[in-house]
């Protein structure tokens, strides 16, 4: 049954992509993209990867979706035609595809138990983990404590990319007089259901932060979720309220304590002791001393990337309603 | 049958790469590129959880009673890696956007030719 979901889902997402290849209107090939996000996060969950397909689904499909989409109300929905030919790209596709599948002839049979990449370290996850961390979760074992470093460098990558926007887009200083009212101030509807629903959104990422060690989620999650709650507030209610409801100047502070939340875990563990990101000498028994450091570094996690996506959203945002004044 | 199963994922992870890889050399549009772009990128996501696959496993979440599991740590990389692309995705979108306000479009000829202008 699950191999039959597999082909099916698969079959669709190929259709998919093949299709935004041929599609003229951007518009059309962006919400496309969100259907190919959709079912990829779908045949993650069919894949055992639950973790990976509750950020797909809420990142692919939501912010990368509502990011083009701010981008398109710049640039304008309608492709050109192209006045190359598509001989020569079509001719070193097929040429990278072909070696590519003979390539795959050599790979391991899919979904062997004994296949080499089960061979080095999982076998120690899977077993080791929940005694050595204690959490019953192994890849939010393996994300906060055993990879801790590369977390905290991912997390310092997501940091430097708001810096970028920042750095190209920065966001529009508060007018109060030249604003016009963005967002649907008309719909009453939109109002009412945006209110009743944004609470939930924004319990269900505390749900999501606080209950990553044991079931699916953890900070990456909760922080995107989080900001999506506050992303409905901004496309409802318009960019100027949101801003006095959360400000950017803020939400960069906030971006930043997170890293350093994340980092200072780490400088503490030496202090007691340990070396950078040890959480077992955080406190006197180990197991303890793991799950303070893991909830800790995931509410950095989460605090950056809940700041970050928000204040990009917030760059495009006023870009999009300057070119609306314009 | 067996055959087709045991490569079928990898196949279509090849077909994603492909179709992404086109779309990005062939349009003449930005934004499509980086679309293109995203479709590669989850391509290599796939192929990496598809690797981690066990069949008759079960997601890496403890369980009593359950021995088999699925590898975690492809999980957790692509995890990441999903977090950090839509972070890298939106500093290209901004470069467009700033493409947008230099020339007055986003097709690549079109501002090409005005580079050749200048």
């Amino acid at each position: 049954m699950g191999d039959l979901i597999d082909l099916v889902l698969l079959a669709m997402l190929a259709i998919t992509a093949l299709q935004m290849i041929f599609l003229k209107d951007l518009f059309a090939v962006v919400m496309l993209f969100g259907i190919f996000s959709f079912l990829s996060a779908l045949i993650f969950i069919n894949l055992d990867a639950v973790d990976v397909a509750f950020t797909e689904a809420s990142v692919g499909a939501g912010i990368s979706t509502v990011l083009m989409l701010g981008t398109l109300a710049i640039t304008g929905r309608k492709e050109k035609k192209s006045t190359h030919s598509s001989f020569l790209p079509l001719l070193v596709v097929c040429i990278t595809g072909a070696a590519l599948i003979y390539g795959t002839l050599d790979m391991p049979p899919f979904g062997h138990p004994n296949n080499p990449i089960h061979e080095h370290v999982a076998p120690r996850y899977i077993e080791e983990s929940p005694k050595e961390v204690g959490l019953p979760n192994m890849v939010t074992s393996v994300l906060a404590s055993y990879r801790g470093f590369d977390t905290l460098g991912e997390t310092v990558v997501v940091f430097a990319a708001l810096i970028g926007v920042l750095a190209l887009l920065g966001v529009r200083r508060q007018e109060e007089n030249d604003v016009p009212e963005s967002g649907f101030k008309a719909h009453h509807v939109l109002h009412v259901v945006a209110r009743f629903f944004i609470p939930l959104i924004i319990l269900f990422a505390l749900y999501v932060q606080f209950h990553g060690d044991f079931g699916p989620g953890g900070g990456f999650q909760a922080g995107v979720i989080a900001a999506a709650a506050f992303i409905l507030y901004t496309l409802v209610f318009g960019l100027s309220r949101a801003f006095s409801v959360v400000g950017p100047k803020f939400l960069q502070v906030l971006a930043s304590i997170g890293v350093l939340l994340y980092a200072s875990v780490g400088l503490f563990s030496m202090y007691k002791g340990g070396q950078f990101l040890d959480y077992s000498k955080l406190a006197a028994d180990p197991i303890v001393g793991q799950h303070y450091g893991i909830i800790i570094i995931e509410l950095g996690v989460g605090i950056t990337v809940f700041a970050v996506m928000l204040s990009i959203f917030y760059a495009f945002g006023s870009q999009a309603e300057r070119s609306n004044i314009q | 049958m067996n055959f087709i199963l045991d490569y079928y994922n990898y196949w279509i992870v090849v077909f994603l790469m492909m179709t992404g890889f086109y779309i990005v050399i062939s349009a003449n549009n930005l934004i499509k590129k980086i679309v293109g772009l995203n479709v590669f990128q989850t391509s290599v996501f796939m192929l990496y959880i598809s690797m981690g696959k066990v069949n008759g496993g079960t997601a890496p979440i403890l369980v009593d009673g359950v021995t088999l599991y699925s590898n975690p740590l492809p999980h957790v990389l692509i995890l990441t890696a999903i977090v950090v692309g839509v972070a890298t995705t939106s500093v290209g979108l901004a470069l467009i956007i700033r493409i947008k306000r230099a020339y007055g479009t986003v097709e690549e000829n079109e501002f090409e030719k005005q580079d050749d202008a200048i």
